[in-house]
């Protein structure tokens, strides 16, 4: 087990070397951040200060050999735009995104474990129907259509929700009933064809000679079986939103590591890019290692 | 009338499909008493499934429909009672053992936990429960009991795994035992210790055992009584002696004459001159684990030689690293006095149209999306000079012919076949490349007896009037003496025993053959009980 972990940490940390090189030097062909940051006649003098201040005016490998240096010392370099070490600004923007996904998820998985179960215990039943009518909506409307409609009706018209930024409770309900839809209607899909195959399965057959009840048999027979394959899409949906949920986000206008990333992206903010990567990559690896830890956890024959 | 434990009466059961509704039984009535042993004998199609399936509930409805008749359980009828009541009979009163133990027991729970849940359901408190699993495991022969509670369906053999469901199905004393196909996923010994298990246990409790197999041989054995299903109907019932010595039924008279392994074994040729396939010391290793520890043998031309033993003995290891479908480990197999082991792939690749392999699952190893025509084809496809293509279409309707099937039939797909049919379908495939020697990788095994017979007989015709040499791979005894000149029994890697059908199965030498004998069963419920007697007196099922 503990060496499975050491592999897979190896593994990861290779990739997000290869990462880490690709996305400094590609975010540095966006162009020079000083265009942006100074105004259209600032002199000569004031820009090369500024390129002096921010390290821009080396040669690229000596940036990137400044950078790599630094980062082994776990400093990942100032935000340009708001003077202050990057990683904090994306730790800030993190805690926002990771508490968004963490509510979304939750609701999610419960609503369509339960659900996508009892509609394969009834196929054709009322939760048959509503998986259905879900996993539609979540596979063919955009989530920037559902989000605008959401605001138009919710915020503007009803006015029971605030239409965008942060501040109460209320201010989250649109975002996570958009961030939702799709996840919710894919695992229902996917919860109900293996439940469906799970209540066939020949044990289930066993249960019911036992005289074992119907809620029993769906939740702690069928369900445990069924749950291999939810897990990794649950785990792909929540990487999903970990990475950002950009567009959301932004309409929202909600501080998350999305926005932040489209933000620094348009504003040549390098370090802030590079940070959020590193910071999503991280999380995307350990939801990874936990996933798979479930697998082991649920069933027995798999062992690391 | 007299009240019996359980009686089914004019049940009749039809299943609704796209195709159209199928009536799975008619008008089937039967009856169990306390203490006594009822068989009911079918093939598959049967229905014979269907009234055990009825008494606990497990008929999907919809597709399926109870058309008419009563389920009486001590006099009341089942079919009338609430799903809830239902449940409180099923487990505790009337119990259910399944055919395939490791898909019936839920791979993710401990063996414990499932042998306790049918308690826990029955309102027995954790503690007794416990304590009671840990009493049955150590009754039905599970050593460290307290070891096994813990561990989970995948950490056992098949026999262990059988004998947990017995334990399962034992919890709360039932008065009444279904049994679907308990051993047919066993070994002959397995099998034999099952039985005997469950004869005792039956003993023990007076509970009534309802048997359902496709196996005369399981009805000569345990079977007080039979009821013998065909196509949804009950055909014929009475006492399992007298309807084996007396049927009255033609269908009862077919599946009797069957039955392998009453004919006269066959004389061994002469087996002088070259053989046509010589083995030496093949050895095959995975890891640190020796599948096959050296073994030798020859095959003459026109020879049928059989190898038997139990699961993982290594007779189909044998079969694939013979045509090198796993690469040995070791050793020679000398074809036409080449070693085929040190042949590049591509002279393999011309040597494997003289020998060709039938498997056991038709289903798995025809393609579902050819039709029949492209099944057999291919092989001309792969080796063109065998036949112009203009002649495909012809050929192809030849060796449908051939191997008892219609030359219309090419246009079709697999699924549209049975599974008698599919089989005779893959022989035709393998005969195609005009092949000296075929393979019988438990050619027969999945096959009702009564197909069994005729593609046995197929297999016979077509080595008489091809000159075909076979090597025939199989679990099944019986089948192996009316068909084999020559029989290997083999034995964890190894062979143990080797001669002639004749000698093997009259005066077998080794102890294991002897075991392995005494422990198959034969359909005559007489020769079983004298069976039984040797068994027992010489102490011969081995642990």
């Amino acid at each position: 087990m503990k060496s499975f972990i050491g592999k897979r940490a190896i593994a990861s940390a290779i990739s997000l070397v290869g990462l880490v090189i690709l996305v400094f030097f590609l975010s540095r062909l966006t162009g020079d951040p000083t265009d942006l940051y100074l105004p259209i006649d600032a002199t000569q003098e004031m820009r090369d200060k500024f390129r002096e201040l921010h390290g821009l005016n080396d040669p690229l490998i000596v940036q990137f050999g400044r950078y790599v240096w630094d980062l082994l010392h776990f400093d990942f370099g100032d935000s340009i735009r708001q003077a202050r070490p990057a990683m904090d600004v994306v730790l800030e923007g993190f805690r926002w995104t990771l508490t968004l996904a963490v509510i979304t998820m939750t609701l999610v998985t419960v609503a369509a474990i339960v659900i996508g179960s009892l509609a394969a215990f009834k196929v054709g039943g009322v939760f048959d129907r509503i998986s259905s009518f879900f996993s539609l909506i979540g596979a063919s409307a955009p989530d920037f259509w559902i989000a605008i409609v959401g605001i138009v009706i919710f915020a503007v018209q009803l006015r029971w929700l605030p239409t965008s930024g942060t501040g109460t409770v209320w201010h989250w309900v649109l975002p996570i009933a958009v961030l939702f839809i799709r996840p919710f209607g894919l695992i229902l899909q996917v919860v109900r064809g293996s439940m469906i195959t799970a209540l066939s399965s020949a044990y289930v057959k066993t249960a019911k000679a036992k005289g074992v009840p119907p809620r029993p048999i769906i939740f702690v027979h069928g369900l445990r079986n069924a749950m291999l394959p939810v897990i990794t899409v649950i785990g792909d949906q929540a990487a999903g939103i970990l990475n950002g949920a950009v567009v959301v986000e932004t309409i929202f206008g909600f501080p998350g590591i999305g926005k932040l990333m489209i933000d620094a992206i348009l504003q040549r903010d390098f370090a802030v890019i590079l940070a959020a990567i590193m910071v999503s990559a991280v999380a995307i690896f350990i939801m990874n290692l936990l996933i798979d830890l479930a697998y082991a956890m649920l069933d027995p024959r798999i062992r690391y | 009338m007299a009240d019996h434990l359980l009686e089914v009466r004019n049940l009749s059961v039809d299943f609704h499909t796209a195709a159209g509704t199928v009536s799975a039984v008619r008008n089937v009535s039967w009856h169990l008493d306390r203490g006594e042993t009822l068989a009911i004998l079918g093939e598959s199609g049967s229905g014979k499934s269907v009234s055990a399936s009825t008494i606990m509930n497990l008929i999907d409805m919809p597709p399926g429909e109870i058309k008419s008749g009563e389920v009486l359980f001590e006099g009341r009828d089942l079919l009338k009672m609430t799903d809830e009541q239902r449940r409180s009979l099923n487990g505790k009163r009337i119990a259910m053992i399944f055919q395939d133990p490791l898909s019936h027991l839920n791979p993710v729970y401990t063996v414990g936990w499932q042998i306790c849940e049918i308690m826990r359901v029955h309102d027995v408190p954790a503690d007794k429960a416990r304590a009671r699993t840990l009493e049955l495991l150590k009754r039905v022969g599970i050593t460290d009991p307290e070891a096994a509670m813990g561990k989970y369906p995948h950490e056992f053999s098949g026999g262990q795994r059988q004998r947990l469901m017995i334990a399962m199905a034992l919890a709360l004393k039932p008065d009444i035992l279904i049994a679907d196909e308990p051993t047919t996923a066993l070994d002959v010994t397995v099998q034999a210790q099952v039985l005997a298990l469950l004869e005792e246990l039956q003993q023990e409790t007076g509970m009534g055992l309802l048997l359902i197999t496709h196996d005369l041989g399981v009805v000569a054995e345990i079977a007080d009584r039979v009821v013998v299903m065909n196509r949804g109907e009950v055909v014929e019932s009475g006492e399992a002696a007298e309807v084996y010595r007396n049927p009255k039924h033609p269908y009862t008279k077919r599946l009797i004459d069957a039955a392998p392994g009453k004919g006269e074994t066959r004389e061994e040729g002469d087996r002088k001159g070259e053989p046509l396939l010589r083995v030496e010391r093949l050895q095959q290793h995975y890891g640190g684990f020796q599948a096959l520890k050296g073994a030798s043998f020859t095959i003459m031309p026109g020879e049928t030689v059989a190898i038997v033993g139990e699961s993982g003995s290594g007779k189909s290891t044998m079969a694939r690293a013979i045509l090198r479908l796993d690469e040995p480990s070791g050793g020679k197999v000398i074809w036409k006095g080449r070693d085929l082991l040190q042949m590049s792939p591509k002279e393999i690749f011309a040597i494997r149209r003289d020998i060709q392999m039938v498997f056991q699952d038709p289903t798995q190893s025809l393609n579902p999306r050819m039709t029949v025509y492209q099944i057999i084809s291919e092989a001309w496809v792969v080796h063109p000079e065998i036949l112009p293509k203009a002649r495909w279409k012809e050929r192809v309707a030849e060796l449908l012919v051939q191997v008892g099937l219609q030359p219309d039939m090419a246009r079709r797909y697999p699924h549209q076949f049975s599974g008698g049919q599919r089989q005779r379908i893959a022989i035709a495939r393998a005969l195609a490349l005009e092949p000296k020697l075929i393979i019988c990788d438990e050619a027969v095994s999945a096959l009702d007896v009564s197909i069994q017979a005729q593609v046995i007989e197929l297999l016979d015709g077509l080595r008489r009037d091809l000159g075909l040499s076979y090597l025939f791979i199989a679990h099944d005894l019986p089948v192996v003496r009316d068909f084999a000149d020559r029989v290997i029994v083999m034995k964890s890697g190894e062979i143990v025993e080797e001669g002639p059908t004749g000698q093997i199965f009259d005066h077998p030498l080794q102890p294991y053959t002897r075991a392995l004998l005494a422990a198959s069963l034969d359909p005559d419920p007489e020769v079983q009980a004298a069976r039984r007697a040797i068994r027992l007196s010489e102490g011969l099922v081995p642990a």
